[in-house]
């Protein structure tokens, strides 16, 4: 069997076997509901679209996505077990890429869980389900995103706690230069090109367009690139490290 | 089987390992000893491809660690210090993962792991979680990981620590016997074992060898090598010295202790002991001394240890009145 999916799957154990899986799953369950219904207003906006379930992802996914993600390589400084990992016949590359997509599923896994929201706007009206679909790809895209980031912190330090925070602020940077109120600041005084460029770099501006329901290619590759990019970046950390 | 060529490794401006080179060949157990700090740890990653050297080259049958790390990393077993193991998996979990990244899966891997869980005897635990396990349980778990693939090269990283008397003897037991057919090396600060279970020794200091030979040849360079022990039931001291100390080929003799009487007798060079001793014999024989004990001795490690790694104090040349 492929070592990368021998390590995703003994990874993949390991968030069910310890309560962090559980724990993302119901929280994230219950925080999806509480803003879609109480803060979205879902019913009372009379619309059959999954808008207000989506808006609230990129800040929801902020605490809890490094939460998943922040042990994915300190827990194994802290145990010494990456001195095993890494001597088995196995490239770090296939090791981060494991690591990687188990924390990915487990995320999917709770996104799959909204599945009855999706139910109850197709009960109450007929929305578009492209559009709905396109939302739930960016979000899962987002979420990678989002993971791949705290890879690169997790594997920065031995310490849960400093791999979280730092996987937090690193987030929300990604999330403010594309934010409304904050680009807004901005085009007082900045060139538009400029501002454009900054926002470029937010994963707001593309999650924003997907979940329109525009599938651009452009959007799907900046978060490919930034989960690329973001794993290499492991990797070099993590070689790094191992020299000393 | 293993070729370790002038490897160095610097951390900043701190060398911690300052070229060595070694080889080891399948049927060989070489003991890796020295001083804590020494680099014994740091030179068993550069081996084993956790870490790469600053300069030189580790070869492992016919693959280069650096060039070709893959085929060169599925020939060696390792055993890590402190014997790290994924806490929340089982020890069957924990074991069978092991195997199907060395390649083992299906019947192959249940085999595999049912081998190695007779063989470090974790039967009885293999359905435990791994950090519901004593430190006894946990090292050898992580030693059964090692071994699971039937490695021909196993480099392992103080095996016996935090072990009772009878799991060491175990763990010793099953490296001298695995030592016949596969090429090892393991560091260990205990020194009978290196005389219980290698073939060869090397004593490392500050990131440099500082010997190399098989353990009888280390304990030679021991000052009290070939030094005789001559033991009676009573007597008078002085006066058995002085007589001891006009036998032909003796150097000096020292009294070791007054009751019972233990005197040392240190033959002169290039006289061998044995004539020194059975002349001994002779004397005490013609004295009437009541003899209980003679001993040629052989030389101690701890002694050859001592005095090779502490170049900078006294080294002691003889043992205290």
């Amino acid at each position: 069997m492929n070592p990368t999916l021998t390590i995703a799957r003994r990874e993949l154990k390991g968030y069910f076997a310890s309560p962090v899986a559980f724990v993302f799953i119901v929280i994230f369950l219950l925080l999806a509901a509480f803003f879609t219904f109480m803060l979205g207003g879902l019913f009372e906006r009379g619309e059959a679209n999954l808008l207000p379930f989506f808006t609230w992802h990129p800040w929801l996914y902020l605490f809890l996505v490094p939460a998943v993600g922040m042990r994915m390589w300190s827990e194994e400084r802290r145990l010494g077990t990456i001195e095993l990992l890494l001597t088995m016949p196995v490239t770090p590359w296939q090791a981060i890429v494991g690591k990687f997509l188990a924390s990915w599923v487990v995320v999917g896994i709770a996104l799959a869980l909204t599945f009855p929201v999706v139910m109850t706007v197709n009960y109450l009206g007929s929305p578009d389900n492209g559009v709905i679909f396109a939302g739930y790809l960016g979000s899962l895209l987002m979420a990678g995103a989002y993971l791949a980031v705290s890879a690169m912190t997790s594997a920065m330090t031995r310490n849960q706690v400093v791999s979280f925070i730092v996987a937090v602020v690193i987030c929300f940077f990604l999330i403010l230069v594309g934010y409304p109120p904050v680009t807004s600041l901005l085009t007082g005084w900045a060139p538009t090109w400029a501002v454009e460029g900054i926002a470029a770099f937010s994963v707001m501006t593309h999650f924003e367009s997907i979940q329109k329901g525009v599938l651009d290619s452009r959007d799907v590759l900046y978060f490919l690139s930034v989960i690329a990019f973001s794993l290499f970046t492991t990797s070099v950390i993590i070689r790094a490290h191992r020299a000393g | 089987m293993i070729q370790v060529q002038n490897l160095r490794k610097e951390f900043g401006p701190k060398v911690a390992v300052n070229g060595i080179s070694f080889t080891v060949e399948k049927g060989e157990v070489l003991g890796f000893l020295g001083p804590n700090g020494a680099g014994k740890s740091t030179s068993m990653r550069m081996i084993t491809g956790f870490i790469p050297p600053t300069e030189g080259s580790v070869k492992v049958g016919e693959f280069d660690m650096l060039e070709n790390p893959i085929p060169a990393k599925r020939l060696i077993g390792y055993l890590p210090e402190n014997a790290p193991s994924y806490a929340d998996m089982s020890v069957r979990g924990f074991l069978a993962f092991t195997a199907e990244l060395r390649g083992l899966s299906g019947d192959a891997g249940k085999k595999a792991v049912n081998r190695v869980l007779e063989m470090c005897f974790l039967e009885n635990v293999q359905h435990q979680s791994v950090e519901t396990l004593s430190k006894g349980y946990r090292h050898r778990t992580c030693f059964a990981q090692s071994i699971i693939h039937d490695p021909e090269v196993l480099i392992l990283d103080e095996p016996t620590d935090g072990l009772d008397p009878n799991q060491k003897h175990e763990v010793r037991t099953l490296i001298k016997k695995m030592g016949e057919t596969k090429a090892i090396i393991f560091s260990t600060h205990i020194l009978e074992e290196v005389e219980a279970v290698c073939s060869r020794a090397i004593i490392i200091d500050r990131g440099t060898i500082v010997a190399n030979g098989t353990p009888r040849d280390l304990k030679m360079r021991s000052d009290q090598a070939g030094a005789i022990t001559v033991k009676l039931v009573d007597g008078n001291g002085e006066a058995i010295k002085a007589k001891l100390s006009h036998l032909n080929g003796v150097d000096r003799v020292t009294i070791l202790s007054e009751r019972p009487l233990t005197l040392r007798v240190w033959p002169r060079k290039g006289s061998g002991s044995d004539d020194v001793s059975r002349g001994i014999a002779d004397m005490a024989f013609q004295e009437r001394w009541s003899l209980q004990g003679l001993q040629v001795e052989e030389g101690r490690l701890d002694e050859v240890f001592r005095s090779i790694t502490l170049p900078d104090t006294k080294s002691t040349k003889e043992e205290t009145k």
